[in-house]
């Protein structure tokens, strides 16, 4: 193969040139344009969100995730004597029972992955897998009333459990024996939500691995733990965080299944087993219908916190599960 | 080394000796038993009570069992790697407990509500804490069915439109769009609520409507129904693609004549997995579609009832058995369509395959 | 790279295209009798490293296909037998039987028995990876662990199955060498194994198979992934391993099996299950074949 150089003789290569028909300049421009109204969607969201929310955030700066009080006082006759709005209880909420969800999910969903993967048989595989996927595809409505009706009871009994071993570490202490509703009650449903999801995302990145590194492997003499350690988790960690960090986004963005299992409590509690807390998805739905023109707005810079949140989030789990076999070679 | 002479053994039987003999059967079972002895032990004399006490118990002595006898009989590597098959057995174990317990809860709470006059009536001259036999799901199934349909109507050009930007156009926005695709799909459900209120609902309609819910619907339903239909076009070989070209058709042709036909049981799979994302969704609707109790099949005009609202303010108002009652009758109605969307895509996708 | 520039007048001789020239007409002065005759065989039992390996009776199939019948060969301790034989005649699902590796096909099914030093290794209770530790087996297609270092690589074998190396160094070093890879890697054994090319992955899997020091190694088309120049390099390696341990080769190459091996078997398949047609030593087997099939192929009649 000779390469192109700039020497007498040498012929500079010729520019070609494909003129679509009209037609295809049409089809074109429409795919492009039905293509980018994701952008246009995802553009539309943050501008009006931070219309209407603008007036709040100027009036708290900071303090609108920093301070934890969320209140309106009105008169008798309905004029607001003094408001106030802050997040930083609902953040501290929102990010405690979405890691509990993880803390709690992950392990098992990946340990799961690996087991539908590599170890179960056929049949009783085929049989979990659809399960599993079934699980992911239920409405979050469903957690939440399963999660508040029947779970709560048994992880109440869980979290007493913790408590009585395990108090004098300051995370699992409580101030008084109120275990109901609490961030570790709503972060155990989420990671019952989010088990499925990690578990099919996982398991779809472990059955990517080379089947020749497999055998290398095998053909060396290890055992099947010695296998995945060696080929499976370098291969599939990327993309195993990343199906994490969807879990996590997820969880945070959660309204109605911690609706109904935590206490909205407008007080900042890292103390996850003791029942108050709150998450601004559920913050949204419970004071919107009786809020006030300025509360709505407030509510809207609620939305566009969570919104920027969730993004950053889930941008970073993209990443990660795009990143999913360039590690590999 | 000496040749071999042909002999025509006739006896030979196809075996598979690396299977578990009856022995190492035996020994699975005995550790099985052991276990089973051990968590009594635990559950008797210990604090574990319960049945969550017996499952814990069992499988620590399952595990503890499995390994040290494991360490025993072939030594350490292979006891490690027993500790990961009973780690990951109780790990699916967890994992599959909340969905038996969901269905089995559903399904048993949920019958009983059920009677015909939940699909022929609605709330309108009800309460939540009538009697069952009084009212039914008419306006939420009604309203249901009105919003999901006219979110797909929304959502199916784009989101097709989306994914044939990805595959046969490919330009030098895809990257970018790749992108804003994925980040839509984790868009949570209750900030898309919010941007149909910031955004139409109090500076332009100022009422709530079942178009408003379909907005909202659809926000959520393009990243999943643009995902799957991108899954699948790639799918398509290139050959497919240059066979048009080559042919001299143009590219609009070629993808309308050959790439989309290719994979029309993909696309019908996608729009399956759209509305079972969004069948279920309760917040955005509880923010804009207003919640009627009446049969309302006009989007424009009006409050509109959804399945889940109706569960959502059966549960919230009651208190009552017959609240009770209607919260689950309401989700059995929602699980059976969500089983059922996923059945059908489960089929299609399962067929394509083979075919 | 470099090992193909640097082998620029061995391409030539092991230029496939001219290979192809050669098996159609047996009659040109290299013939594959005379490759094969200019080895001097090494007779059984005369080299006291490696142990030899049985085949009685091995049958194997796929669900209800029947993909191997009844093949009985021996591979004596410190020899080099080759498999050779056209595509789809079952070779390599024989070599895959050799240390159990048959069995990750879910539908597979086997009869027979293979010996490895007098022992069956399906009988019952029999460790499989111990097995596996004893018997190497080198891909068809180079596959280092890519997440490994080129040293890790070497010593991975070790790490997988928990074996205790007093002086990895040496070890790492010995392997190399025995790889024929020693000295293009000694400075960058920290380097990802991805950055070596094709024919310098392959030996770095034949080193990392070497690091557990198995008895027998089995080689499954080592080199049809690889250019000419590669090719020779392990050919040159087989020799130098051949003399301490047991080897069996799969191959398409005529050319490489008479350049390598000391023994070669030829097996086909007419449509149904493979069968082995015959076996002889090297040289023999392509000068005189007894068998008509057997000649046929070997000079190029037919596969």
């Amino acid at each position: 193969m000779s390469t192109i150089a700039p020497e007498r003789g040498v012929p500079s290569p010729r520019i070609l040139v494909t003129k679509p028909r009209r037609s295809d300049q049409f089809f074109r421009l429409v795919v492009t344009l039905g293509g980018l109204t994701s952008l246009l969607i995802l553009g539309l969201i943050l501008l009006f969100l931070a219309y209407r929310g603008i007036e709040v955030i100027r009036m708290e700066g900071f303090a609108l995730i920093t301070s934890s009080d969320w209140s309106v006082v009105e008169d008798e006759s309905g004029n607001v004597v003094s408001q106030s709005y802050g997040l930083a209880a609902m953040l501290v909420g929102t990010i405690l029972s979405a890691s509990i969800a993880i803390a709690i999910g992950v392990p098992i969903a990946v340990l799961s992955a690996l087991f539908l993967e590599f170890y179960a048989g056929k049949k009783i595989r085929g049989i979990l897998v659809s399960l599993v996927d079934l699980m992911a595809a239920f409405p979050s409505i469903l957690f939440g009333l399963w999660g508040f009706l029947i779970m709560m009871p048994s992880a109440e009994y869980w979290a007493k459990l913790l408590n009585k071993y395990f108090g004098w570490i300051p995370i699992f202490d409580v101030p008084a024996p109120v275990f109901t509703r609490s961030p570790f009650i709503a972060g155990v449903v989420l990671a019952i939500m989010i088990i499925p999801i990690c578990t099919s995302i996982s398991r779809e990145v472990f059955s990517q691995t080379p089947l020749d590194r497999i055998q290398a492997a095998y053909a060396l003499g290890a055992t099947r733990l010695a296998m995945i350690r060696a080929v499976v988790i370098p291969f599939g960690r990327s993309g195993v965080v990343g199906g994490a960090m969807l879990g996590l986004g997820r969880a945070m963005g959660e309204t109605v299944a911690v609706y109904t299992v935590l206490n909205i409590v407008y007080q900042v509690n890292w103390q996850m087993l003791f029942g108050a807390g709150g998450n601004i998805a559920s913050l949204i739905l419970l004071k919107i219908g009786e809020a006030d023109r300025e509360e709505t707005n407030a509510l809207m810079a609620a939305g566009l916190v969570l919104f920027v949140l969730t993004l950053v989030i889930n941008s970073l789990a993209n990443e990660l599960v795009g990143r999913l076999g360039k590690t590999g070679r | 080394m000496t040749t071999v002479e042909m002999r025509q053994v006739e006896t030979a039987k196809p075996g598979q000796p690396w299977r578990a003999t009856p022995r190492e059967r035996a020994f699975a079972i005995g550790n099985f038993i052991a276990a089973f002895l051990l968590a009594f032990v635990l559950v008797k004399f210990t604090g574990l009570n319960g049945k969550l006490g017996w499952v814990f118990g069992f499988f620590f002595s399952y595990i503890a069992i499995s390994f040290v006898a494991e360490y025993a009989r072939s030594g350490k590597p292979a006891a490690q790697d027993s500790l990961l098959t009973s780690v990951s057995r109780f790990a699916v174990f967890i994992a599959i407990v909340p969905i038996a317990s969901i269905l089995g809860t559903v399904i048993s709470k949920g019958w009983r509500g059920l009677h015909w006059g939940l699909f022929t009536q609605d709330m309108s001259q009800a309460t939540v804490n009538d009697p069952i036999t009084n009212g039914g799901m008419l306006a939420a199934i009604v309203g249901t069915f009105v919003m999901v349909g006219l979110a797909l109507i929304l959502t199916l050009p784009i989101s097709i439109l989306t994914a044939l930007y990805l595959t046969e156009i490919r330009g030098k926005f895809s990257g970018v769009i790749r992108f804003l695709v994925q980040a839509m799909s984790g868009v949570p459900s209750i900030v898309a609520g919010l941007f149909i209120l910031s955004s139409i609902v109090y500076p332009v309609t100022q009422q709530y409507s079942g178009l408003m819910g379909a907005l909202a619907l659809s926000i959520l339903m393009i990243p999943t129904v643009a995902r799957t239909a991108e899954e699948v076009l790639l799918l398509i070989p290139n050959d497919l693609r240059e066979a048009g070209l080559a042919l001299g058709a143009t590219q609009w042709r070629t993808v309308a004549m050959v790439v989309v036909p290719a994979v029309k049981s993909g696309l019908v799979t996608a729009i399956i997995l759209g509305v079972a994302r969004v069948i279920g969704e309760t917040a955005p609707l509880l923010l804009v579609s207003g919640g009627g109790d009446a049969t309302n099949f006009n989007p424009v005009s009006g409050p509109m009832g959804s399945i889940p609202y109706y569960v959502w303010k059966s549960f919230l108002l009651g208190g009552t058995e017959e609240s009770s009652q209607r919260t689950w009758a309401g989700l059995l109605v929602l699980l059976i369509w969500v089983m059922f969307l996923f059945a059908i895509a489960r089929y299609i996708s399962s067929r394509t395959k083979k075919g | 790279m470099g090992d193909n520039q640097n082998l620029g007048q061995e391409d030539s001789q092991s230029n496939p295209g001219e290979e192809k020239k050669e098996m159609k007409t047996s009659t040109t002065p290299r013939s594959l009798a005379d490759v094969a005759s200019n080895r001097t065989r090494k007779e059984p039992g005369t080299n006291p490293l490696g142990s030899g390996l049985e085949a009685r009776g091995v049958h194997a199939w796929f669900g209800s296909k029947h993909a191997l019948k009844d093949v009985t060969l021996d591979f004596a301790a410190g020899t080099v037998t080759s498999l050779i034989g056209p595509s789809g005649c079952g070779k390599s699902t024989f070599l895959r039987t050799l240390n159990r590796m048959h069995e990750f096909i879910p539908t597979a099914a086997l009869a027979g028995e293979v010996l490895l030093g007098g022992k069956d290794i399906y009988a019952s209770g029999t460790d499989v990876t111990k097995i596996r530790l004893r018997i190497g087996m080198v891909f068809q297609k180079p596959n280092p662990f890519p997440s490994m270092t080129i040293g890790q690589n070497v010593l991975s074998g070790l790490k997988l199955a928990q074996i205790k190396a007093p002086n990895t160094d040496d070890l790492l070093q010995e392997c190399l060498e025995r790889a024929g890879l020693w000295s293009e890697v000694k400075d960058r054994l920290n380097e990802h194994a991805s950055a070596l090319s094709g024919g310098q992955q392959q030996r770095l899997c034949i080193a990392r198979s070497l690091a557990v020091r198995p008895e027998v190694l089995l080689m499954d088309e080592p080199c049809s992934a690889l250019d000419p120049g590669s090719t020779f390099r392990i050919e040159e390696t087989i020799s130098h391993l051949a003399k301490t341990m047991t080897i069996v080769i799969v191959t398409h190459n005529m050319q490489q099996a008479a350049r390598v091996s000391d023994y070669s078997a030829f097996l086909l398949s007419d449509g149904g299950p493979g069968e082995l047609i015959e076996s002889a030593p090297t040289s023999e087997l392509f000068s005189r074949p007894r068998d008509k099939r057997t000649e046929d192929y070997v000079t190029g009649r037919f596969g």
